[in-house]
């Protein structure tokens, strides 16, 4: 698909998140959003704002705080029909509704032997440094990535998240969607044509040929910066943004770790048992013979989010800390 | 009783038709015993993989229900399904087939006894986690309403779920939103190997009552009475009055699993021969059909004797269907 023209118009993150469900729900008339603050309120990231106004209380539905319950009742209604959009207002909530996804959401599909389908979305939040301390700030994307009959987005720039979101909405099986907290502000070129982004395509964000940074979600925009600072030691980065991590995108991370023979990957979920570990042995298994160092993994540290700021930002990922790892994988 | 809204007197209650209606719940009754004693057999003759939960002695509960739906209401079941699924409408050859993990099952064998799914009749499938599809029946629900049909939904349950977080936030939300769906709990008595009273604080009922839902307490070994009240449940969701909660007293005849033999340490010998011998559902619709001479002797055996002749061929079918190709294994992971 084309990618965004330089000089097309610029929105934020969550404008882009904003009129992928906008645009969805006129096309639509199935689609309906429900979740705790999700219309007057717009939720408390003030993404959805404007969209009950439009649409109406009957299809931006607040809910109780109750994340089992919708997102229970959103799969009832994809099965029958419907293609709900439920919002968790936090990754971390997703703990509540995991028996709806991973038991009856991600199998319903394969248990009826492939006559009943779950078309449903569940819009969720990751990444930490919001001094939110540990029950709002963690990346749990693996844990859903882990369950097969579950597809997971996690993009990066406005222009990927309103494509794979509408391509989400329209996809027959449920979607987990993973947006940034920190990133609902971050403006892009996002044209005003309608289009739409396919699953299990990664994208190269940047072209080099000595090291493939290979990330995910914000971690992109970490990538691109120590890709920026490795210029000055004079390493040519390029960075892959995975865009969803199921299905993922093994050829394209493969080519480019053959290409560069050298890789990290980065992604803000614990770093144990988690994103970084399945994405480095894809690369190790398929660039074996092509690698000049061991792949790396930079994930999020393995402890709770701490609330102190001085602690919090030792846990996540930071450019400095991509670039430092690069430079002694090439040796410089 | 049920029909009473087209029955003007009591003689016409025993009109032929009427009288049919009744033979109808009889033999759909009969037709989930005999199968459920049918997959007894097979389990205990190791034809049958997994595990099996039997539904036999509460029979009345599931067709009482189903009687009162359209085939395009929906359902969603528990790992003790077989009788929702009959009673909504699935054949009996399909269901063995799906038992014994055959291709021609409803599922192409890919979910067995505790995930029977029928697209066809409404039945959204049978769930494994106890109390997991509060909040599928009642989305189902929602669903209905919203795309402004007037199917209801149905959420089969048993004591056990009482237990679970998720049913009392599907009930409030369908009782906020006036859902139509109504929550069936079949209190058989036990949670599996412990009585409900030691799991169960308080009345049933007034956890139902609390969230502003329509609530009965019935007897669910009497068919008659478990339709009725499933009527009235199903017509006033019809008619956007929202959600009922009926709570139905029945006893689950078999262990909580077949190989679940040694039952003493959990409940007397006396209370399931009780239950057995004066409280079966099947027995009790029987003889109430002789006392008003709607059936006799005969005609009853007649009707057990075409459905034992069914079940025995649906499950030659069963036994004799091939099972899927091996390269089924990773197909209809994603839509």
């Amino acid at each position: 698909m084309a990618k965004p023209q330089t000089g097309a118009r610029e929105i934020s993150f969550g404008q882009a998140i904003n009129e992928a469900l906008a645009e969805e729900m006129r096309r639509d008339p199935t689609v309906f959003i429900i979740g705790e603050d999700v219309a007057e309120a717009g939720t408390p990231f003030k993404v959805l704002s404007g969209l009950v106004k439009e649409f109406g209380p009957a299809r931006v539905i607040d809910s109780p705080i109750s994340e089992a319950g919708i997102a229970g009742i959103g799969v009832g209604a994809a099965m029958t029909g419907m293609r709900p959009v439920v919002d968790i207002m936090f990754g971390d909530f997703l703990t509540l509704t995991m028996d709806q996804l991973v038991n009856q959401a991600a199998k319903i599909h394969y248990m009826s032997g492939g006559k009943l389908k779950v078309p449903l979305v569940l819009r969720t939040t990751l990444g930490a440094a919001r001094r939110s301390a540990a029950q709002h700030s963690q990346s749990l994307h693996a844990w859903v990535s882990h369950i097969p009959g579950l597809k997971v987005a996690v993009p990066a720039t406005p222009y990927d998240a309103k494509g794979l979101l509408k391509s989400s909405i329209r996809d027959d099986n449920p979607v987990v969607f993973f947006e940034d907290k920190m990133m609902y502000q971050l403006k892009g070129p996002v044209p005003q044509e309608e289009y739409t982004i396919p699953f299990g395509v990664a994208d190269v964000k940047r072209a080099g040929n000595d090291i493939t940074l290979v990330a995910t979600s914000s971690m992109v925009q970490v990538a691109l910066a120590a890709a920026e600072a490795l210029l000055e030691s004079g390493i040519s980065a390029e960075v892959v943004d995975v865009r969803t991590t199921v299905p993922l995108d093994k050829q394209t991370l493969i080519e480019s770790a053959k290409k560069t023979s050298r890789a990290i990957v980065i992604d803000e979920g614990y770093e144990g048992y988690g994103v970084t570990a399945e994405i480095a042995s894809v690369i190790a298994d398929g660039a074996f013979y092509y690698l000049d160092a061991p792949v790396r993994r930079i994930g999020a540290m393995d402890v709770p989010v701490p609330f102190s700021p001085v602690l919090e930002d030792q846990t996540v990922p930071t450019p400095e800390k991509v670039a430092e790892v690069a430079r002694r994988l090439c040796g410089k | 009783m049920a029909q009473s809204k087209k029955t003007k007197s009591p003689s016409a209650a025993r009109a032929p038709v009427h009288d049919e209606r009744w033979l109808h719940f009889y033999r759909q009754m009969l037709k989930i015993r005999l199968f459920e004693e049918e997959v007894n057999q097979l389990y205990l003759g190791a034809k049958m993989p997994g595990l099996a939960h039997l539904y036999i002695g509460e029979e009345a509960v599931a067709v009482g229900v189903c009687e009162a739906l359209r085939r395009d209401d929906y359902i969603t079941s528990t790992h003790r399904g077989h009788g929702h699924c009959i009673a909504k409408g699935a054949a009996a050859d399909k269901m063995f087939a799906e038992l014994l993990g055959k291709e021609a099952g409803y599922c192409r064998g890919k979910g067995g006894s505790m995930h029977i799914a029928d697209q066809d009749t409404g039945n959204l499938g049978a769930n494994a986690i106890v109390g997991g599809s509060a909040g599928i029946a009642t989305g189902a629900a929602m669903s209905a309403k919203m795309r402004g049909s007037d199917q209801v939904a149905i959420c089969f349950f048993g004591d056990g779920a009482l237990g679970q977080g998720l049913l009392y936030e599907a009930m409030n939300m369908a009782s906020l939103w006036k859902l139509p769906v109504i929550y069936v709990c079949e209190n058989n008595q036990y949670n599996e190997y412990t009585h409900y009273r030691e799991t169960t604080a308080g009345e049933v009922t007034a956890r139902a009552h609390a969230f502003g839902i329509r609530t009965e307490a019935i007897d669910g070994q009497d068919v008659k009475i478990v339709h009725a009240a499933a009527v009235n449940a199903v017509e006033s969701a019809r008619r956007g009055a929202g959600p009922s909660f009926l709570l139905c007293s029945t006893y689950r005849f078999h262990g909580h699993h077949v190989g679940d033999i040694d039952r003493a340490y959990y409940r007397a010998k006396a209370e399931e021969e009780e239950w057995k011998t004066r409280r079966d559902p099947i027995m009790l619709l029987a003889a109430w059909l002789q006392k008003n001479k709607m059936a006799d002797d005969k005609a009853l055996q007649a009707i057990e004797h075409a459905l034992s002749t069914e079940i025995k061929s649906a499950v030659e079918f069963a036994l004799n269907a091939k099972y899927p190709e091996a390269n089924e294994v990773n197909q209809h992971v994603y839509a």
